[in-house]
């Protein structure tokens, strides 16, 4: 068998990169991360020609190898690692043919690391409309390397990289720039102190603040003794480096590339006059958050819908044809029910990936950060929280990681601090099953009440997230320095297949995650409600028919007065009614209480565990919401689920901090549990109040 | 005459003359902000801040507070 070979995907930001890595690997991809930090690491299989197969990494878009972020770091640490077992045996270097000059520097850098390297010109579809000419012979002499011009759009040219990749052994690896022209008697000094060792390397590991892995200890600390100088000398050498390079590729593209500026169509500038502009700019931006949650609310009902009605009938079905017993109960009424809680939400969640993947994928995205900079600066946040914040809706955790280029950590914080009151997807179950019980049917304006309640609550969590800032901003005594540094990318339009390869696996990565955590709990739960301690439980049939001897009770109706009094007397009954004092005042009843509880695991288990709990004692309801929608509140009577108790669980679900795995991402991200126990207390504390006060007012 | 680069107006071009490297992130050095290359003020946001710029082929959007500290020669 042949060997395996290592390619590693490298580039900007924008350039098309996972465009390529879709296009070698198809849907052979996954995605995981890499080990002990929160980096998302995309790996793939491509084959190429006469049988060899390659494994991609396609590593985190990045300007330079001067890492400013931890995403950054990962590039240069897998790149300076020989032992590492994913070290590229070629690099793949993807550049787009609008910003040559600029994506070149990066080529540069890899290149000088003596690693085989391929350029990649990517987007070749648009040098007509740009007038860009490129002489390849020339700048493949020059750069001393192989090129590929490609177009993932009109997926052209992927075969022709393909066989670069395969015929990796022919490049040559002389570096494009002599790192001692940098300085020359500093580099003098290092080579002498190491003579084995590559001089661009060594200066990437003097000036970089990365972890080396399996690099030689002692030969770190070494390089490191060479700091002798301070840190503004480095950076000034830096600078010159950076000059350096761009002088090495001013020239290289002088020959190579020719730019008839009259040929160029500019759709940017007439976009971009709309788009950014005072007035329209935020009046396109707010319809397209309309549009976003009429889509969530309204266009998803049909196949949620067939969903619910689907796990109705499966349950049914498994009663039905398998034997009576604990097993068929628990298949039938723990894990189908719970399970069919989840599932329900795929065509939301869908939605919600598809719109926010579109926004990042066409460059509107850039446009506004661009357009809320300013405003978001007053409430101590920057332009790029409107990332974290837009995409918190989908879920917190992806959004607190994308938090990493914000340059300044004061506002960094902030954002990761207030993100988690965005109203994520795992909100979204509990908010529509609320929502469709307690508030009527009914349009106004085109927007169904429904529709325009959760854009409401959408609002609110921005609001939440927004005041909270101003608040923070004021009470962070915290220094730093600001720096905003935003690429305008061209407008696209957004590519089907990273589109839909977007949406499947994070609505994949949703469901099964969520699902994991979910279905351990719903089988819990209903050991916990199937069974109990003492003589009311096991006893309950005698009791409970001694009781009502007199009522002349139906058996159906008896049946029903027996299951109940068992949930009641089951470990879970016991529990519930023990916190039922902390909750009644905010209008919840005991089962309420279990799934709150339940949920502070993911929120999303709310529902699951009602569906659990209710289809224990209740085997006539077919759906979820009709279940919920017959529970009779025990003391004031009519339904549990009227307007004042459901607005209150809005207001409890839009505020509490009710998801440990953002609380793990958060200690991750800020290296302390300081953070995350200050938002888990003050979240919850903010939710119990807001919940009280609504339901004391409206019941 | 030399000016900053926030004095810039809409659609007016000029030459870097000099950046303040100590200030300024080494990232938009690397996007090109460095001395010799061109620049043009693409558009402004809302509340005269950020400034979208051209420079030397690449679109990026930086605060004014930063733009202070990149000295220009404008074309005439």
């Amino acid at each position: 068998m042949s060997k395996q070979i290592n390619i590693a995907l490298i580039g900007n930001p924008n350039t098309g990169k996972t465009s390529v890595f879709n296009a070698l690997t198809g849907l052979n991809q996954k995605v995981g991360n890499y080990p002990g930090i929160t980096v998302e690491k995309k790996e793939g299989i491509c084959k190429l020609p006469r049988g060899v197969k390659a494994h991609i990494i396609d590593l985190p878009g990045t300007y330079s190898l001067n890492a400013s972020s931890l995403d950054e770091n990962v590039v240069i640490e897998l790149l300076l690692n020989k032992n590492d077992k994913d070290f590229p045996d070629v690099a793949v270097v993807v550049s787009d043919v609008e910003n040559l000059k600029r994506n070149l520097l990066l080529f540069t850098q890899i290149k000088d690391l003596e690693i085989p390297t391929i350029l990649v010109i990517n987007m070749a579809d648009r040098m007509k409309y740009k007038g860009i000419s490129l002489d390849i012979e020339h700048l493949e002499q020059e750069l001393k390397t192989k090129i590929a011009v490609i177009s993932t759009r009109k997926n052209e040219g992927i075969e022709s990289l393909k066989q670069l990749i395969s015929n990796y052994k022919e490049l040559s690896t002389t570096p494009c720039l002599n790192a001692s022209e940098i300085d020359k008697e500093y580099f003098d000094k290092l080579r002498k102190a190491f003579p084995n060792q590559l001089l661009y390397k060594l200066w990437l590991v003097i000036t970089q603040d990365v972890n080396f892995g399996k690099m030689d200890r002692n030969e770190v600390e070494a390089i490191a003794s060479f700091k002798t100088k301070s840190k503004s000398d480095l950076k000034r050498l830096q600078q010159k480096e950076t000059i350096k390079r761009y002088q090495f590729i001013n020239n290289t593209l002088k020959k190579g590339q020719t730019i008839d500026a009259s040929q160029a169509k500019d759709l940017r500038t007439k976009f971009d006059r709309i788009l950014t502009h005072k007035v329209w700019g935020y009046v396109i931006f707010f319809f397209i958050l309309l549009t976003i949650f009429q889509a969530i609310y309204d266009w998803s009902t049909v196949p949620m819908d067939f969903i619910d009605g689907l796990f109705a009938n499966l349950s049914d079905w498994v009663k039905n044809a398998l034997p009576e017993g604990a097993f068929t109960n628990l298949l039938a009424e723990g894990i189908i029910s719970g399970l069919g809680g989840i599932v329900i939400f795929i065509p939301q969640i869908a939605f919600l990936f598809l719109f926010i993947s579109i926004l990042e994928e066409s460059g509107y995205m850039s446009r506004v950060v661009f357009l809320m900079d300013r405003i978001m600066r007053r409430f101590g946040l920057s332009g790029k929280s409107i990332v974290p914040l837009i995409s918190g809706t989908a879920c917190a955790i992806p959004a607190i990681m994308a938090t990493r280029n914000i340059e300044s950590w004061k506002e960094r914080l902030i954002t990761i601090l207030v993100t988690p009151f965005t109203t994520c997807s795992a909100r979204l179950p509990v908010y529509l099953i609320i929502i469709a019980l307690v508030i009527p049917e009914g349009r106004f304006l085109g927007l169904s009440y429904q529709a325009l309640t959760l854009m409401l609550l959408y609002l609110l969590g921005f609001g939440a997230a927004v005041v909270s800032a101003y608040i923070l901003n004021k009470v962070l005594k915290i220094k730093s320095k600001t720096f905003f540094v935003v690429e305008m990318p061209n407008y696209k339009l957004p590519l089907f297949k990273n589109v839909a390869i977007t949406v499947l696996e994070k609505t994949k990565s949703f469901v099964f995650g969520a699902g994991k955590i979910i279905l351990a709990i719903s089988i819990i739960l209903w050991f916990l409600a199937s069974y109990g301690p003492g003589e009311q439980f096991n006893n309950a049939e005698n009791i409970v028919t001694t009781e009502y001897a007199s009522q002349n009770l139906n058996e159906e109706e008896l049946g029903q007065k027996i299951a109940s009094h068992k949930l009641e007397h089951s470990f879970i009954g016991i529990a519930g009614h023990a916190i039922e004092p902390v909750i009644r005042p905010l209008g919840y009843d005991w089962k309420i209480g279990i799934a709150i509880v339940s949920s502070f695991a993911a929120r999303e288990v709310f529902v699951g565990t009602l569906a659990t709990i209710y289809s224990v004692g209740n085997d006539d309801e077919d759906t979820i919401k009709n279940r919920m929608a017959g529970e009779v509140n025990p003391i004031l009577g009519g339904p549990l689920f009227n307007f004042a108790s459901g607005i209150s669980l809005l207001l409890f679900y839009a505020f509490a901090m009710q998801c440990m795995s953002t609380l793990a991402v958060v200690k991750k991200e800020t290296n302390t549990w300081k953070w995350p126990t200050l938002q888990l207390i003050i979240m919850t504390a903010i939710a119990y109040i807001s919940a009280l006060i609504a339901y004391q007012f409206l019941k | 005459m030399n000016h900053t680069l926030d004095t810039l107006k809409r659609g007016e071009r000029a030459i870097i003359i000099d950046v303040s490297s100590h200030l300024i992130p080494l990232k938009l050095l690397e996007m090109g902000c460095l001395p010799g290359n061109s620049v043009e003020l693409v558009q402004v946001a809302p509340f005269a801040d950020p400034l979208y710029l051209n420079i030397n082929g690449s679109h990026l959007a930086i605060r004014k507070e930063t733009a202070i500290h990149i000295i220009i020669e404008k074309e005439v």
